[in-house]
């Protein structure tokens, strides 16, 4: 139990042994969450997890069973993106996930201790939770060097993910720079930048890709865990089929328009307006693996097509190099049925950049290849 | 003498250490070190200067538009592109509520608990809190069911024994000053922050496709398209809905910010002496109307002389590298413009674990801006000052109303106080200023004008072969510059000068402190063990690391310097 400074609030925290060993939903009821608040959050997070409506009673059922994990959120070489994602997440609120579904027992940006009281939080969630608290990282793992480009505590990111990370139940790493490396991994990569998997070989791992991740993934992930008592199933590249299971241009709200032959061919024509299909613009949706065209972001506000610029392929191992430049469209894209899996499509469509991306020098000469013909199939 | 070491410096964005000597109860030297280095400008070399804005934006989630901003404004200066006045608006409005929403989280968030101890809330009487709040505001949340719900709530979660994010911090700290119900009161409006704060932010959905990193910024303009008559563009229903979170956003500042800021400040008028800083204060001006005018004015104030305001001249901005961990082929001593800069990062620090840093050589990854060789203070301070100092209409009113109710005069704003209330008047001058864009972009649309994008040099064989130049911005924590030079359509050096680069450099070759540093000289500090202090003056700046640390490419030789206006 965490010891406060104060003598203040001795008492309540007596009264509290009682109720820390309490299931999320009893704490629920306790704050004055009504229970059809609570299933209505289960109702949202069953289908976050792309499960059927049916499952909501039994979410519901398990999360009134389990106790707030513990859980640890390391900055590496992160944007804070990723965390001001969370800020935003709606159901849970941030609010919620901190006060109510779980113990967040580090994290910089909201902490309120600081130096080294706030190394010893972490601390002592190693020790005392060893094999039992989710680490979440947002950032890359800088390798390089021994680690000499990032550190904390006066201690190299590099060890540090690799204590923490190493000791945890399980890591979920979010957004795309802690699951593959991401910007700073980018050609020519300055401080050896990898993903979390990368850098901590062996330890159980999730990747949230995205930039920055959507929040209702990675609490959808939690939840998933919490009710099922195991990790969900994740494709080659350690996504959860859930939420990285399809492609975007398969659910895409425009692919009608891709189907009819209808692009955008200039920012703010009639047909950009209209919301046709931005193919011809850069849209890397036909080789993008994530759920944004249904999940959308900000409380399902919007998503980038939807707004009207292409997808940037963000949620894709590498995108940086494999995906850009931005505006310029993929390459000879066929007409791939629904089936169409990560493995199948990064082949098809961008393991051939890849390899070339992997030498720096090359990169221009990539770029100045033709582009594919503009004409020819209009509306 | 004792030197004490605060690393992490939590509650803000990124990796920072504070190392500072305290000798009879005050700093009495201070050294501020980025221990994060990502090296994304480097990266950018090679690649296609309409990405660029994509790439910038990575340097930072949390001022999530401001190096988009910043980009496209540097590609469009060096190619001389003027862009459509829908296009200005909507990036007004995205830049308008940026500040307004980050300046709440900062002061809620980040800062508030440097002054509001929540452990004191669990004694306050809901009734007198209430009472409290009705003196200060007529916001209607604030009965006393509202603070016993919350005082309830906050009993509990103490009570599950288990306080995550609020275990091991500083309650009870000498150096806390409020009363429980004022302690109560912000403690409701943290929790009430952080609801509004994903609801205001909606309008970056609606205008950007999302939050953080919004996604319809070009080069030219904006790709979400403007049509009244289309569900795929902004129309009608999503104007309005913008309209209704701006005034949503308005009136949290209006009623809980302001009123909290001077309430919570009234408390600690002694932090009014405390923090100065170095005393000059830079701002780039911001809120261009169609013929590129700024609302807020450009300048340069030197040595707190609010008498006179130079012009900001690009021209004057150097960066060193005397104290920071990169080489500098120029040799030691020499500053750099940015379109000049050719450094390479190089560590000589301690190999982590490590104790100290010696910092008599070099200790941070942030380099050291200088402008005429004298070292500034960016942010809501100095863009307040400026403006004040110009005669800005609405600033100087908005000034004089917060010195008036904290009855202090004008140079209690050179001070840590002076800096956290600044940010607050600067947040209230936005939130008010933002929906008199929208309503001009509606009226542009009510007459036709759907324009949102200039396509004229979108297509990159229309580019000279070489071209230079360097787009500005006020962000929420000041003066950004991204400067570029492009060459045969790609990037061949990109260069960004970051606020928090300003703010938190290290010493120059000569010596002389940067802002943060300076400012924690002479800050007490009653507890070495628990220098809340420091964390007092550091957050009044509201520091972002990963934007301040960068590096510039090393391949560019000497570049060809022409003036852009």
């Amino acid at each position: 139990m965490a010891k406060l400074d104060t003598g203040k609030i001795s008492n309540v925290s007596k009264q509290g042994v009682e109720n820390r060993d309490c299931s999320i939903g009893e704490i629920l009821r306790q704050r004055g969450v009504s229970r059809r608040d609570f299933m209505k959050f289960c109702s949202v997070m069953t289908a976050a997890m792309s499960l059927p409506a049916t499952f909501a009673p039994k979410v519901a059922q398990a999360l009134d069973k389990v106790k707030r994990p513990t859980l640890v959120w390391l900055e590496l070489q992160s944007c804070t993106g990723d965390t001001e994602a969370l800020l935003r997440s709606a159901n849970p609120t941030v609010g919620e996930i901190v006060l109510e579904i779980l113990s967040v027992d580090y994290h910089e940006t909201i902490m309120a201790a600081a130096g080294h009281q706030a190394e010893a939080a972490l601390d002592k969630v190693i020790v005392e939770e060893k094999g039992k608290y989710i680490c979440v990282v947002e950032g890359s793992v800088s390798m390089k060097n021994g680690g000499i480009y990032a550190s904390t505590g006066g201690k190299s990111h590099l060890d540090r993910v690799r204590q923490v990370c190493g000791g945890a139940l399980a890591t979920i790493a979010v957004g795309t720079c802690a699951s593959y490396g991401g910007i700073g991994a980018a050609a020519p990569n300055p401080t050896g930048a990898a993903g979390v998997r990368e850098a901590v070989p062996g330890a159980t791992i999730i990747n949230l890709p995205g930039c920055p991740v959507n929040a209702d993934n990675l609490t959808a992930t939690i939840v998933h865990y919490l009710v099922f008592s195991k990790l969900p199933a994740l494709d080659s590249y350690g996504r959860p089929l859930f939420a990285y299971g399809k492609r975007i241009h398969d659910n895409c709200e425009r692919r009608p328009h891709f189907d009819a032959g209808q692009y955008v061919e200039q920012w703010g024509d009639d047909r950009h307006r209209r919301g046709f299909c931005l193919y011809k613009m850069g849209c890397k949706g036909p080789a993008t693996f994530h759920n944004c065209p249904t999940q959308r972001y900000n409380e399902k506000t919007s998503w980038p097509i939807g707004a009207g610029h292409p997808c940037a392929g963000c949620s894709e191992p590498n995108f940086w190099d494999t995906m850009s430049p931005m505006y310029k469209r993929l390459p000879n894209v066929p007409g791939f049925g629904i089936e169409a899996t990560a493995d199948k499509v990064g082949v098809a469509l961008v393991a051939g950049a890849a390899a070339a991306f992997a030498v720096h020098g090359t990169l221009n000469a990539i770029r100045k290849d033709k582009e594919p013909s503009d004409k020819g199939k209009e509306e | 003498m004792a030197k004490i070491v605060v690393d992490p410096i939590t509650r803000i964005e990124g990796h920072l250490r504070i190392e500072a000597e305290v000798s009879g109860g005050r700093i009495t030297d201070a050294w501020s070190a980025a221990t994060m280095f990502r090296g994304i400008e480097k990266i950018l070399t090679g690649r296609d200067p309409r990405d660029a804005w994509f790439w910038t934006q990575r340097f930072c989630g949390v001022c999530t538009t401001v190096h988009s901003i910043a980009s496209v404004r540097a590609v469009e200066n060096a190619l001389k592109i003027r862009i459509p006045p829908n296009a200005e608006l909507i990036r007004n409005i995205i830049i308008g509520i940026q500040n307004v929403q980050d300046h709440v989280i900062h002061f809620y968030h980040l800062h508030a608990l440097d002054w509001v101890d929540i452990t004191s809330g669990l004694n306050a009487d809901p009734a007198k809190t209430a009472a409290l709040a009705a003196s200060i505001s007529d916001w209607p949340h604030n009965s006393p069911t509202y603070f016993k719900g919350v005082q309830d709530k906050v009993k509990a979660f103490v009570a599950s024994g288990r306080l995550g994010p609020f275990a091991n911090a500083y309650w009870g700290h000498p150096a806390y000053k409020l009363p429980p119900e004022a302690n109560l009161m912000a403690t409701a409006h943290y929790l009430e922050a952080l609801e509004w704060q994903k609801d205001v932010i909606k309008i970056h959905a609606i205008l950007g496709s999302k939050n953080p990193h919004p996604q319809t910024f070009l080069v030219g303009g904006m790709a979400i398209p403007v049509d009244p008559d289309s569900q795929n563009a902004l129309n009608a229903d999503k104007l309005i809905e913008i309209k209704r979170l701006l005034k949503r956003a308005q009136e949290f500042v209006e009623k809980v910010y302001i009123p909290d800021l001077l309430a919570v400040a009234s408390f600690y008028k002694e932090w009014a002496g405390i923090g100065a800083g170095v005393g000059n204060y830079l701002s780039y001006g911001e809120f261009p109307d169609a013929s590129g005018n700024m609302w807020l004015p450009a300048g340069a104030i030197i040595n707190k002389d609010i008498s006179k305001v130079m012009p900001a001249d690009q021209d004057k901005i150097a960066e060193f590298v005397d104290h920071s961990w990169y080489d500098n082929s120029k040799g030691a001593g020499k500053g750099l413009h940015p379109w000049d800069g050719e450094s390479e990062v190089h560590y000589t620090g301690p190999n982590p674990p490590y104790e100290h840093l010696d910092t008599d050589k070099k200790y941070s990854f942030c380099k050291t801006p200088r402008y005429g060789e004298k070292p500034m203070e960016v942010g809501p301070l100095a863009r307040v000052l400026v403006a004040y100092a110009a005669g800005h209409k609405e600033t100087k009113a908005a000034v004089d109303m917060v010195l008036q109710k904290l009855g202090v005069g004008a140079g209690a704003l050179f001070s840590t106080l002076g800096r956290t209330a600044a940010r607050g008047i600067d947040c209230l001058l936005i939130a008010q200023q933002t929906p008199k864009y929208l309503d001009e972009l509606i009226g542009n649309i009510s007459k036709g004008d759907y324009r949102t994008h200039n396509n004229e040099k979108w297509d990159p064989s229309d580019w000279p072969k070489e071209a230079l130049g360097y787009g500005w911005h006020e962000a929420p924590r000041g003066a950004l510059g991204h400067w570029i030079r492009i060459k045969d359509q790609k990037i061949a050096n990109y260069q960004a000068v970051v606020p928090s680069t300003w703010n938190s450099s290290p010493r120059d070759a000569r010596g002389v402190r940067g802002p943060y540093e300076s400012a924690l000289v002479g800050t007490p500090v009653a507890d070495q063990n628990k220098p809340l202090e420091i964390l007092r003056t550091i957050h009044s700046f509201d520091p972002c690391m990963a934007c301040a640390v960068h590096l510039v490419d090393s391949t560019g030789s000497e570049l060809l310097k022409i003036k852009v206006t």
